[in-house]
């Protein structure tokens, strides 16, 4: 059975794509802040966000391969199509990043301003050249700033774009590969294909493991930059992958109501919000593992991170966004009847999304903007039309291929699965 | 009954019957005990006998007998203590989440690896215990209430959370393992001919009879107890962890401690689970049930954990550098450095490179080298905690005060000790236990049997 994305559904896609664009437009003009911070920093935040989700599917996909999972062969496509839109989330990060970076049209990452970095300066004129040792007429850099200095080799213009586009790029091509060998498959049935891919994914896994860190230092954690904690990366981490599984879970939902994927079973669908609801876990874990040793320990180079959360006009936000990943996973998703329930999953569901994009939310803008910082409508609209954008590319990906793989070796064993 | 894929190996070996898996597992308890069992138990008893003496030669003279100096005030005690936690991670592991993973070829592993949780966890606890100097008083580490004065736990010290954490998890350890074994002793009992045997396993089996109705809460205790034993086994090491993560000592407070500690304990457990099994399978012939693919997967698990600690030692290396903290920075180039270096590099080879070599195929399905590297990694994961708990102190924020440690001969008694105390209770469970789930395995004979997949491929 083929998907067809048409109609209606096409049509709410491009709806929302409408309004995101309008947001966009609209948002730049009225962005009264200085040099459209607040654009900008939505920007990142969506961009990064639904890239993330993107992410997870590949992930989600390589992790099923390598320990021989069989549940997940009836519905791999589903996460064939979510990655699908990797290329424009990267594209996004990337836009901003150089807009920073090359053009200083905004100031989101503070140490992409040159000044930082040298210690002494000459002053001529209008001129301000910089330099690192005092020669005669230099005065002190008042903008110097040791730490970042220090990090200089880290964030060298060459090394720091190597390792962006080296991500980006590194992640484009493993999901052109599965991708490829996944509609191969279904032509040829061969073992040898499903070996292949068994392998690349374990290979995948340990890619994954390393830049999925480095990313979020390169990112989201230096925006704060003087700020550092050792398990950001695996806490983003687990966000992404919670995301992932609570679209994945919607959008079966959805899809199973229009007709497709009728051998799908509430097994799966149980399977799918026992990930939700672990992975919900995970991520608390990881919140309190890091918040708790950094409240306990009290020392300035990494309370500030949290004293900005937390005695601020984000301190509501920030608290909800916990109680919502946390407790209502927690409390919901426990029982075996709830996570095979649609009606309980959709809102659930929706709930939990919403908080994550909202955790995302918080490790941007409160760097970024700091008190000066408004919800509105722009950033409404700028979320519903990325959804929109985001949907319409997957579910275009998905109408390409067959809904169900026809030679998966472990694919009867999926439509058996009955718990 | 669901069927398997063709491409799955089969989990049990051989022409296998249901009555023939039964022979296999209880056979070597009815028959007498084999010689290569009376020289193992013989040596680890006389080793767990310079244990106990050396504990209470220490407990008769004072702790001052460690070589813990005013500089270096933890070291061998805290090492042995976390190395033994770390251990007993493995079956709980096993026999909790991978149950919620539906991973059948645990229950091949499960039995004895959760009897080895238990049996280390008790060498866990010895440590604490004997570190207290008056172990006559260890009770008031609970929060008992009291006739003297304003004596109570101080509930902001992870260490009061270790005794709850370890306790609990001890429990529910305990319970998981005693539950799967009742339907086996049943199976004992009812072999047995002696009056004597037959009336303790009787009573140990509970009366069990094998009704629907018990198979059915069995199950449902199993799940249960596998979905409170899974934060068990995160929280306990967690916990352990934040006794370290929690202060300002730099090499000891960093946030990621918490996951990197329990992705290590899983670590070292698997490790102790192959240098246990790979012995077990051969001395009590259960080649056909414990074999070549059940090795494999554990190396994955053991790759798979051993990369996470990689990444983060790495992580922790470069965020050092990063953080722009002096003290942070020096503690890592101290590491690799300074006068424990070697110790450094003992670590890093042991747990980062040499799990590796698992990457080749050959060398994950080689019995001989999985036995070499369970050691080498259960090595590489002592070293990893003497590098994080002895190096981060011995050179802390005050030069005047730099120190370093040197274990005495009471230091390295009472590990040896445990060492050997911890053999001795595993070989008595060898020799009386059921070591294999042999009711659980039954249910996955006619699917994931040789035989049966066979036949299967042929219609």
């Amino acid at each position: 059975m083929e998907f067809k994305f048409e109609g209606r559904t096409k049509l709410i896609t491009q709806i929302l794509m409408g309004i995101g664009l309008i947001a966009l437009i609209g948002g730049f003009m009225a962005d009264g802040t200085d040099h459209h911070q607040r654009w900008w920093a939505n920007l990142l935040v969506n961009g990064f966000f639904w890239f993330s989700i993107s992410l997870a599917a590949l992930f989600f996909y390589a992790l099923n391969y390598a320990v021989e999972a069989s549940w997940s062969a009836l519905i791999k496509r589903c996460f064939e199509a979510m990655w699908h839109f990797l290329p424009i989330g990267g594209g996004v990060i990337i836009v901003v990043l150089a807009a920073g970076h090359f053009f200083h049209a905004h100031h989101l990452y503070h140490w992409m301003d040159n000044s930082l970095y040298h210690e002494y300066m000459v002053v001529e004129g209008d001129t301000i050249e910089f330099m690192d040792e005092a020669t005669e007429g230099a005065v002190a850099n008042p903008n110097y700033d040791h730490i970042i200095a220090g990090k200089q080799p880290y964030f060298v213009t060459w090394f720091f774009w190597l390792r962006t586009l080296g991500y980006i790029g590194t992640f484009l091509i493993f999901a052109r590969l599965f991708r490829k060998w996944s509609l191969l498959e279904d032509e040829q049935p061969s073992l040898d294909l499903h070996y292949k891919q068994f392998k690349r994914s374990a290979v995948f896994l340990v890619v994954f493991a390393v830049f999925s860190s480095m990313l979020a230092w390169d990112w989201v954690m230096s925006i704060d930059v003087h700020w550092f904690s050792t398990l950001f990366g695996w806490y983003l981490f687990s966000g992404m992958w919670v995301s992932f599984m609570i679209m994945l879970n919607l959008g079966l939902i959805w899809l199973r109501s229009k007709g497709y994927y009728q051998e799908v079973s509430s097994s799966h669908m149980h399977d799918i919000s026992k990930w939700m609801f672990a992975i919900s876990m995970l991520w608390s874990y990881l919140w309190v593992s890091q918040f708790l040793l950094i409240w306990y320990a009290n020392i300035p180079e990494e309370v500030t991170y949290y004293t900005q959360r937390f005695f601020s006009d984000y301190q509501v936000p920030f608290l909800i966004t916990f109680f919502v990943n946390f407790a209502v996973p927690f409390y919901t998703l426990l029982p075996r009847d709830t996570k095979r329930n649609a009606n309980f999953i959709v809102p659930v569901g929706l709930l939990i999304f919403i908080g994550h994009f909202a955790d995302v939310y918080l490790l941007v803008i409160p760097g970024t903007l700091f008190d000066h910082n408004e919800f509105g409508i722009f950033e409404v609209a700028l979320f519903l039309g990325f959804l929109g954008l985001y949907l319409n590319r997957t579910l275009s990906a998905l109408s390409k291929a067959p809904l169900i793989p026809k030679n998966h070796p472990m694919l009867q064993e999926s439509k058996e699965l009955h718990y | 009954m669901q069927k398997e894929a063709a491409i799955r190996e089969p989990l049990i070996l051989g022409d296998k019957s249901y009555k023939d898996i039964t022979d296999d597992v209880v056979g070597p308890i009815e028959g007498p005990a084999p010689i290569g069992w009376k020289i193992m138990i013989t040596i680890s008893s006389i080793v767990a006998v310079y244990g106990v003496g050396s504990i209470l030669y220490l407990l008769g003279t004072g702790i001052g007998v460690w070589g813990l100096n005013k500089t270096v005030g933890w070291a061998w005690d805290i090492t042995n203590f976390v190395w033994w936690v770390g251990i007993g991670h493995a079956g709980t592991l096993i026999s909790a989440v991978l149950l919620l993973f539906r991973q059948k070829w645990r229950m091949a592993i499960n039995r004895s690896a959760e009897a080895m949780t238990i049996f280390a966890v008790i060498m866990a606890a010895i440590f604490p215990g004997i570190h207290m100097g008056r172990i006559w008083v260890s009770y008031w580490v609970l929060p008992l209430p009291n006739q003297f004065g304003s004596l109570w736990v101080n509930f902001n010290s992870p260490l009061l959370w270790d005794v709850f954490a370890i306790s609990t998890y001890f429990s529910v350890s305990l319970v998981f393992w005693y539950i799967g074994l009742i339907p086996d002793f049943a199976t004992i009992r009812d072999r047995m001919t002696k009056p004597l045997s037959k009336k303790i396993y009787g009573l140990l089996s509970f009366g069990w009879s094998g009704r629907a109705k018990h198979w059915n809460r069995f199950e449902e205790v199993s799940l249960v107890l596998a979905g409170i034993a899974t934060p068990l086994v995160f929280s306990v090491h967690s916990i352990v962890s934040m006794d370290f993560a929690t202060s300002i000592v730099p090499g000891w407070h960093t946030t990621i401690f918490p996951p990197y500690f329990v992705s290590g304990a899983v670590f070292s457990g698997f490790a102790m689970v192959q240098t246990l099994l790979l012995i077990m399978r051969k001395g009590m012939k259960l080649e056909n049930y414990i074999h070549v693919k059940h090795v494999e997967y554990m190396n994955i698990v053991i790759i798979v954990t051993g990369s996470i600690v990689g990444v983060a030692y790495l992580t922790e290396l470069f965020i050092s550098w990063y953080s722009g903290v002096e003290y942070e920075s020096y503690a890592f180039i101290n590491r690799f450095s300074g006068p424990y270096s070697w110790a450094y590099w003992i670590m890093m080879t042991c747990n980062v490179i040499s799990p590796q070599l698992f990457w080749f195929k050959k060398i994950r399905r080689s019995l001989i080298a999985t036995f070499v590297l369970s050691i080498v990694v259960n090595i590489g994961m002592w070293f990893e905690r003497y590098v994080i708990i002895v190096t981060s102190v011995h050179r802390d924020y005050d030069p005047s005060s730099w120190g370093e440690f040197h274990p005495t001969s009471v230091d390295v008694g009472v590990f040896i000790g445990t060492l050997g105390i911890f053999f001795t209770l595993f070989l008595g469970f060898a020799r009386f236990f059921p070591v294999l789930a042999l009711n659980e395995l039954k249910t996955i004979l006619k699917s994931s049997g040789e035989n049966f997949k066979k036949k299967q491929a042929n219609h």
